[in-house]
């Protein structure tokens, strides 16, 4: 959202100072010569009027001496040129004696006025742009937090418990403590995981280690990892089996995966269907990841690959990590990344690979039946 | 009633009394360094059976200390090492550690390390011509290979790599490693050999090839027999 601010400060911005100069020259310049020419028609005057409307006009639009300069000027164009006697910078009568200085202060407090507006103005629009930082850096900081302390308050409170009321507490309930505390141990562990990926992206040190991987090998391995928290969804996989191998970073497309997949278990409900896929394309190759939950809003979509974005719908859980992690290590394989709701409804992850491919010719392996 | 001394060398105190108890309860005997140094003279006082060396040291190296302590030392060493650090767990293991495990580990997971790494070691010396592991039954001598007591055909390639697992059941192999065993020196970067070879072996003496319960996949370093 601020970057946003910003964008829409830096389009709106004046332009430099040279320009403003010669912008309100050439304005003064053009305007006096359209009088000069209607002057008998309007009265000398008039002249002025126009040219405080001028400076006036400028005075919105630009700094103070640029402004302050066409105010100079135009006074004296049109002392020169307008107030008899004209070509001298002669004043007949004591009235023009009196327009000339009035227009001057005139001129002088438009300028200063307009510019006190306008530092008000963007003072006021800073502290705006200030707020909504800090507010954002807030968010994220209680997300992080969260995230963080949940887990260690789990372990710390569960070795109390234990150790507080060893007698009184059942073998079932210290199990289920323990447990909990192997979960929250885990938990801490997946992220600071996401933290130390996403410091070594920021950082740009990331370089892929390319290597053959067999990507239906990778799919089982993506499977495997959720095995135990995916007990209550239905994942589908059907190997390729005409797929070459690719030359890909096997770790960091398995984090990748990993890291949609979770979010797919997370962000859908108990009993949802789960359906990877891989497949080769032009350039390289495709993974897909759908599910058949809910499918994710337009307003979410737009962000969901944004660091510390989450999902507006969900409260609690999760870092916001996950998938800008995702995106990172795709763009870092030069690939891309999308996600698209189904038809049918649930969300799809694409990601696409450049990769080099090879299929391994039995002339090659120069094998024999043993 | 197992009495094998362990060496632990890790300089977190945390890490040390965890490891210190876990062994403990498990009949093992533990001497504890809390640096390069101190684990480098324990060592030479008193030859352990197997050693824990974390990578991660601060005042020396652990590749550093790996490499002194292989000059000498012949039993097992396994690596305690952070995870994302593939290029140094490659490097320990190609340069004579035992087997690796990362932090955080769970200490079923350690203790079994410990024991395969263990009869591996004492095993070098008189290798047993017939490997059972499971379902599998590998003559090395005869070399046949088989399956719920039916006969598995196999490549020659495919049963070289096979031997080679199971005479390393436990312990993981590097992918250099395998490729210059089974294809000679300058095939190391070769992976697609080993790629479609895993693979085909895979399909020939697993139950379910893609959850594979023999030859396990390695991220980033290579594979495991069990």
């Amino acid at each position: 959202m601020y970057e946003k601010n910003l964008a829409y400060r830096l389009k709106t911005r004046k332009p430099d100072t040279s320009t403003q100069y010669l912008i309100s020259l050439m304005l003064i310049v053009l305007v006096t010569i359209t009088c000069y020419f209607l002057a008998n028609l309007i009265g000398y005057r008039e002249v002025a009027l126009v040219l405080l409307l001028v400076v006036s006009i400028l005075a919105m639009l630009f700094d103070i001496f640029p402004v302050l300069t066409a105010a100079v000027l135009s006074a004296l164009i049109w002392n020169y040129f307008f107030i008899p006697p004209t070509h001298t910078f002669h004043v007949g009568t004591p009235e023009d004696v009196l327009l000339f200085l009035m227009y001057f202060v005139i001129a002088l407090i438009n300028i200063v006025l307009t510019s006190k507006i306008r530092n008000f103005e963007r003072k006021a629009r800073d502290k705006e742009g200030r707020e909504k930082t800090i507010t954002l850096y807030n968010t994220l900081i209680n997300s992080l937090s969260h995230e963080l302390r949940t887990p260690i308050s789990t372990i710390v409170g569960a070795v109390d418990t234990i150790r507080e009321n060893d007698t009184k507490l059942s073998e079932e309930d210290k199990a289920e403590l323990i447990n909990e505390i192997e979960i929250a141990g885990f938990r801490l562990n997946r992220q600071v995981e996401n933290l130390l990926n996403m410091s070594r992206l920021e950082a740009g040190v990331l370089q892929p280690k390319l290597d053959w991987c067999d990507v239906n090998e990778l799919m089982h391995t993506v499977i495997r990892n959720y095995r135990d928290s995916a007990t209550d969804y239905k994942i589908y996989f059907e190997q390729n089996e005409n797929l070459p191998l690719f030359k890909i970073d096997r770790g960091l497309i398995e984090q990748a995966l990993n890291n949609i997949l979770h979010n797919a278990l997370h962000y859908t409900p108990k009993g949802s269907s789960i359906e990877l896929r891989v497949f080769q394309s032009d350039s390289g190759c495709v993974f897909s990841i759908s599910d058949n939950g809910k499918g994710i809003s337009e307003s979410d979509a737009a962000f969901i690959f944004d660091k510390f974005y989450r999902g507006a719908r969900f409260s609690t859980g999760g870092s916001g990590l996950g998938l800008s992690i995702a995106k990172g290590f795709t763009e870092a394989h030069n690939g891309t990344i999308r996600l698209k709701n189904k038809k049918a409804g649930g969300a799809e992850f694409i990601i696409e690979l450049p990769a080099k491919s090879m299929f391994v010719t039995d002339d090659e392996l120069k094998d024999e039946q043993g | 009633m197992n009495k094998a001394e362990i060496l632990i060398i890790d300089d977190e105190p945390q890490i040390r009394k965890l490891l210190r108890i876990t062994l403990e309860s498990n009949q093992y005997k533990v001497v504890q360094a809390a640096s390069g140094k101190e684990g480098l003279v324990a060592a030479a006082n008193h030859p352990p059976e197997l050693i824990l060396l974390d990578i991660g040291l601060p005042d020396k190296d652990g590749h550093q200390v790996l490499a002194e302590l292989r000059e000498w030392y012949h039993k097992p060493i396994i690596i305690l090492s952070v995870k994302d650090s593939e290029q140094d767990i490659i490097s320990a293991l190609d340069n004579g550690a035992t087997d690796y495990i990362t932090k955080p580990f769970r200490s079923g997971e350690l203790l079994a390390r410990i024991r395969s790494a263990i009869r591996l070691g004492q095993n070098m010396h008189l290798q047993e011509p017939l490997i059972t592991a499971g379902d599998l039954q590998v003559d090395l001598i005869a070399r046949v290979v088989k399956r719920n007591a039916e006969i598995v055909k196999l490549t020659s390639t495919e049963y070289n790599l096979l031997a080679l697992f199971v005479k390393n059941a436990g312990r993981v192999l590097t992918h250099q490693y395998i490729l210059k065993e089974i294809w000679g020196v300058g095939y190391q970067s070769e992976t697609q050999y080993l790629r479609v070879f895993v693979a085909q072996l895979r399909k020939k003496i697993e139950d379910n090839p893609n959850n594979p319960r023999h030859i396990i996949t390695e991220s980033g370093v290579g594979y495991r027999f069990s």
